[in-house]
C-alpha cells in the first residue's frame, strides 16, 4: 500500500463524516477492522505513563525487527518490519520492548468477540485486523454499516483501551484500502457509486498484489494511477504483466473483487519458526530449537483440538536458501514428542550442513482429534497425558510453568535469547 | 572383461540387484552394480551399500575375464530397455560398451578398487519351501513400522526355536505374527533359541525374490548378518541392533466375541463405506447377532453404512478401526473366512483365518488396536 504522502489532497476528506453525516454507505457491506499500531498499543495501555513517548515493539537482539511502532515513534520514520538497530539510530529517545505475544492474543481475542456479536461473518487476518461481513448484522439491528463500525469502534475503545480504524466499502479491496488511509483511529466510507472515483486517483502500489517491483515496471510504461490500470486494454496489460496479473488488476482497478469474507477458514497447517541473532551450525543447539519450536507448535494443536499427520521442517541458511523437509506419520499427532522426534530426524537426515539462520516446525494434514487411534503397547499413561497436564499448568500459572529440562537455561519471554 | 549373455537372464538379474541399491547413495561406487566375469562360464552381477548386499549368476559366454564397476541405475534402465536378443559387454579402458542387435551404449566405469568387499555368507542355519517363506514374510511384513524414527518396529523379529521358526512385525497399530515348521541345521538345534531383527523392506524385497515355488530358501545368520539365499541368488542384510517390544505379553489372552465372516465383501464393503471416511479416519463396525453394520463418516463430509451377514457369538459391540490398517490384516489373512474377537471397543482385536467348517487355522494371527471414537 503506497504511503499517504502519494495521495492527491482532499482525497479522503471527502469519505469521511462531515457535520456528524457520513456519507451514503447503501451496499457497503464489508468493514475492514486494523487496530492502530496495536502491539505498541497494548504496551501502552499496560504502562500508561509511556503514553507521551516514543513507543517501539519489536526484537531486542541483534537481529531483531520491528513488529510495532506508536505513532509518535512513527513521526521519527520508524516503521514495522525495519531492523530494531536501525529504529534506534532513527528515535534513540525511544522506549524499545520485546513483544508479549501471550498479551496481544488475550486482547486480540477479546477484540475479535466484540466482532462476533455484531456478525458471525468475521475473518480474521492476523491478530490485530478482520475482515467484517455487516449485510445480516444490516438488517438485524437496522443500523447503517456507518453506525455498525462506530458502535465498533467506540466497544473497543472502552474495553480493551486501544483504537482502532474502520474502513467500510462494497468490497473486500475497498475497504481494506479505506481503513489503511483514515488511521489512526479513524473511519472512511466509501459509497458503491463512488468506488472508481476513490480508486482511479491512488497509487498502483495501493492495488492489491503490486509491490515495488512491479510498481516499477508498471511506470516505466506509463501506469502511474490506479486509473491508468483501469483505462489501459487488458491485452495491452497482458504484455506487461502476464495472463493472470493482468486479470487481476484490470479487475481490481474497476473496482471489482468478487472475494467474499471467509469467516474463520480451517487450519490448514499450525507452525513456528525463530530467526536467529547470529547463524548457527551447531546440531545438538538446532534440536533444542526444535524441541522449543515442537512444543509452541503442539500446544498451538491442542488448544484448537487438532491433529496432523504430516510434519515437516523449514530451514533458511546464512546466504538465505531455504529449504523445507517432511514426513508423514502413519497416525496423526499432537503430541511435543512425536513432533519433535520427527524433526529432528528430518534436521540429521535430510538437512545439509551449513550456517543455520531461521528454523521452523510445522504441522500439516490438520484434523480434528475427536477419535484416537490407539497403541497396542501405550503405557496407562504417555506422552500425551504428559502435554496435557503441562497445558493445564501453563494455563494456570504461565507459559514458564512447565518447560522440558534442556530448555529449563532459556528465557521464555526473551525469545531469541541464546548464549553462544 | 568381453563377455556375451542372454538378456532376459541379464535383465533380472540386474533389476534385482539394482533394487536392493541406496536410492541417494552416499558415494557414487555405493550406486553402482559390480559385474564380475572372472570365472569361466558366468557374470556375477552383485550391489552392496554397507547394509545389504545382493549377488546373482547368470550364465555367460566369456571371452575376456574381468570385473567392472557401472551406474546401477543406468544399467538397470539400459537392460530392460534392450531387445531380446544376446548383449555383449565389453569394457575398453574407463569405459563399457553394451552392444544388443543394433542398439549400442557406452558408459564411464567408476574403480572396482575403492568397492567395498562384500561380505561372505554367514553360517547356514536352515532351510524351507520358497512359497512357504514368500508367503509367511508377506503375511508378517505388512505390520512392519515404516516410520524410520522408531527404528526397532521397522523389522521383522524372525525367532528360531528348534525346528519352529516365528516372524513377528509390529508398528503398534497393529502386530502379525506366523509360526510355522522348518529344516534347521543341525547345528542349529542345538543353540536354543534365536531370536533377529531383520530390516522388514529388506526382507520382503529377499522374499519376493526368493519365494518361488518349488524352489528352496535357505537361511544363513551370524555376525550380525542374515543370508537368504535360492534360486541362483544371495543376499545379505545388516541385522537391526535394537530390541523388539515384549510382544508376547501384549497378545490378548481371552475374548469375549467373536465373529466369523467371509473375507472377500468385508473387504469390498470396507472399501466402500470409507470413500466418505476422510484419509486416516476410522470406520465403525456394529457387530450384533442380526448382523455386521459398517459405517462411516458422519454429518460434515458425508456418511455410508452397509450390512452383512455373520456368524456372531457374544454381546453387541461397537468397535472401529483404520480401514487401511483393518483392510491389510484381511488381506494378509490369505483365506476366505477369517474369525474377528475381541473383548471391548478399546483393546486389541484378533483377525485370524478360518478353514470351511469354521475353525480357526492355526499358525497366523493379526492384531489390530481399534481406534477410540469420541464420547
Amino acid at each position: 500500500m503506497g504511503r499517504s504522502g502519494d495521495l492527491p489532497r482532499g482525497l479522503v476528506d471527502r469519505y469521511k463524516a462531515r457535520d456528524g453525516r457520513w456519507p451514503d454507505d447503501t451496499g457497503c457491506h464489508v468493514l475492514h477492522v486494523d487496530m492502530d499500531a496495536f502491539y505498541a498499543s497494548v504496551e501502552i495501555r499496560e504502562r500508561p505513563e509511556l503514553r507521551d513517548r516514543p513507543v517501539v515493539v519489536g526484537g531486542t537482539g541483534g537481529r531483531g525487527v520491528v513488529s510495532s511502532a506508536n505513532y509518535l515513534a512513527r513521526t521519527f520514520g520508524v516503521r514495522s518490519a525495519m531492523p530494531t538497530a536501525h529504529a534506534r539510530r532513527l528515535c534513540p529517545k525511544a522506549v524499545f520492548l520485546p513483544p508479549t505475544f501471550s498479551l496481544y492474543q488475550d486482547v486480540s481475542a477479546g477484540v475479535m468477540a466484540i466482532f462476533r456479536d455484531v456478525t458471525p461473518l468475521v475473518e480474521p487476518l492476523s491478530l490485530d485486523e478482520a475482515f467484517l461481513d455487516v449485510s445480516g448484522a444490516l438488517r438485524q439491528l437496522r443500523l447503517t454499516s456507518g453506525q455498525i463500525a462506530e458502535r465498533i469502534r467506540a466497544r473497543v475503545a472502552a474495553e480493551h483501551g486501544i483504537t482502532c480504524s474502520v474502513g467500510i466499502g462494497s468490497t473486500k479491496f475497498v475497504a481494506k484500502l479505506a481503513s489503511g488511509l483514515c488511521k489512526p483511529d479513524g473511519m472512511l466510507v466509501v459509497p458503491g457509486d463512488e468506488v472508481l472515483a476513490f480508486l482511479h486517483p491512488l497509487p498502483v502500489s495501493a492495488l492489491w498484489g503490486v509491490g515495488k517491483r512491479t510498481a516499477e515496471r508498471m511506470a516505466e510504461v506509463g501506469l502511474h494511477r490506479v486509473g491508468d490500470v483501469a483505462a489501459t486494454p487488458l491485452p495491452r496489460l497482458r504484455r506487461t504483466l502476464g495472463n493472470a496479473a493482468a486479470e487481476h488488476l484490470h479487475a481490481l482497478a474497476n473496482g471489482h473483487d468478487d472475494r467474499t469474507v471467509e469467516p474463520e477458514s480451517v487450519d490448514k497447517s499450525v507452525g513456528a519458526e525463530e530467526t536467529f541473532e547470529v547463524d548457527r551450525t551447531d546440531r545438538e543447539g538446532l534440536r533444542q530449537e526444535l524441541l522449543h519450536l515442537s512444543e509452541r507448535t503442539a500446544a498451538a494443536l491442542r488448544r484448537r483440538g487438532l491433529r496432523g499427520r504430516t510434519v515437516s521442517i523449514k530451514v533458511r541458511f546464512g546466504d538465505f536458501t531455504t529449504i523445507t523437509r517432511s514426513r508423514t506419520l502413519s497416525v496423526a499427532t499432537d503430541v511435543t514428542q512425536e513432533i519433535y522426534r520427527t524433526a529432528c530426524r528430518l534436521l540429521d537426515e535430510q538437512t545439509p550442513p551449513g550456517p543455520v539462520r531461521l528454523i521452523g516446525v510445522r504441522v500439516e494434514q490438520l484434523g480434528e482429534d475427536a477419535a484416537q487411534q490407539l497403541f497396542l503397547d501405550a503405557p496407562e499413561r504417555g506422552w500425551r497425558d504428559a502435554d496435557q497436564a503441562a497445558d493445564q499448568a501453563r494455563a494456570k500459572f504461565g507459559g514458564a510453568a512447565v518447560r522440558p529440562a534442556s530448555l529449563l537455561a532459556r528465557n521464555p519471554d526473551e525469545r531469541t535469547h541464546y548464549r553462544q | 572383461m568381453k563377455i556375451r549373455v542372454e538378456r532376459d537372464g541379464l535383465a533380472d538379474a540386474v533389476a534385482w540387484v539394482a533394487r536392493s541399491l541406496p536410492s541417494r547413495p552416499p558415494v557414487p561406487v555405493l550406486g553402482g552394480i559390480l559385474l564380475d566375469a572372472s570365472n569361466s562360464d558366468a557374470l556375477t552381477i552383485s550391489g552392496f551399500d554397507y547394509e545389504v548386499s545382493a549377488t546373482v549368476g547368470v550364465a555367460a559366454t566369456v571371452a575376456d575375464g574381468g570385473r567392472t564397476l557401472v551406474s546401477g541405475r543406468l544399467l538397470a534402465d539400459i537392460t530392460k530397455a534392450l531387445p531380446a536378443q544376446p548383449v555383449e559387454i565389453m569394457v575398453d579402458g574407463a569405459r563399457v560398451s553394451i552392444t544388443c542387435g543394433s542398439a549400442k551404449f557406452s558408459l564411464p566405469t567408476m574403480p572396482v578398487e575403492d568397492y567395498p568387499q562384500l561380505p561372505a555368507m554367514p553360517p547356514h542355519a536352515g532351510e524351507l519351501p520358497g512359497e512357504v517363506f514368500g508367503l509367511a514374510v508377506s503375511q508378517v511384513a505388512v505390520a512392519a513400522g515404516k516410520d524410520d524414527t522408531l527404528p526397532m518396529l521397522t523389522g521383522v523379529r524372525l525367532e528360531i526355536n528348534g525346528d519352529k521358526l516365528t516372524l513377528v512385525a509390529t508398528d503398534r497399530f497393529r502386530l502379525a505374527m506366523r509360526e510355522f515348521e522348518w529344516k534347521p541345521a543341525p547345528s542349529m538345534t542345538e543353540t536354543g533359541e534365536v531370536a533377529v531383527l531383520v530390516p522388514a523392506r529388506t526382507l520382503a524385497e529377499a522374499a519376493k525374490a526368493l519365494g518361488t515355488a518349488g524352489k528352496t530358501v535357505e537361511i544363513a545368520h551370524g555376525d550380525g548378518l542374515i543370508g537368504l539365499s535360492g534360486s541362483g541368488r544371495r543376499t545379505t542384510s545388516r541385522l537391526l541392533d535394537t530390541e523388539f517390544p515384549r510382544y508376547r505379553q501384549l497378545l490378548p489372552s481371552e475374548q469375549t466375541a467373536a465373529a466369523i465372516i467371509d473375507v472377500a465383501p468385508l473387504v469390498e464393503a470396507i472399501k466402500r463405506v470409507s470413500l466418505v471416511a476422510e484419509r486416516g479416519t476410522q470406520v465403525r463396525l456394529e457387530f450384533s447377532e442380526s448382523g455386521l453394520k459398517l459405517s462411516a463418516g458422519g454429518d460434515d463430509e458425508g456418511s455410508a453404512e452397509e450390512e452383512l451377514g455373520v456368524e456372531y457369538t457374544g454381546e453387541p459391540v461397537t468397535i472401529a478401526f483404520n480401514p487401511t490398517f483393518l483392510q491389510e490384516g484381511l488381506g494378509a489373512l490369505h483365506a476366505d473366512r477369517a474369525e474377528l474377537s475381541f473383548t471391548t471397543p478399546s483393546r486389541p482385536a484378533l483377525i485370524k483365518p478360518v478353514d470351511d467348517e469354521g475353525n480357526v487355522v492355526p499358525g497366523y494371527l493379526h492384531l489390530l488396536m481399534p481406534v477410540r471414537l469420541p464420547g
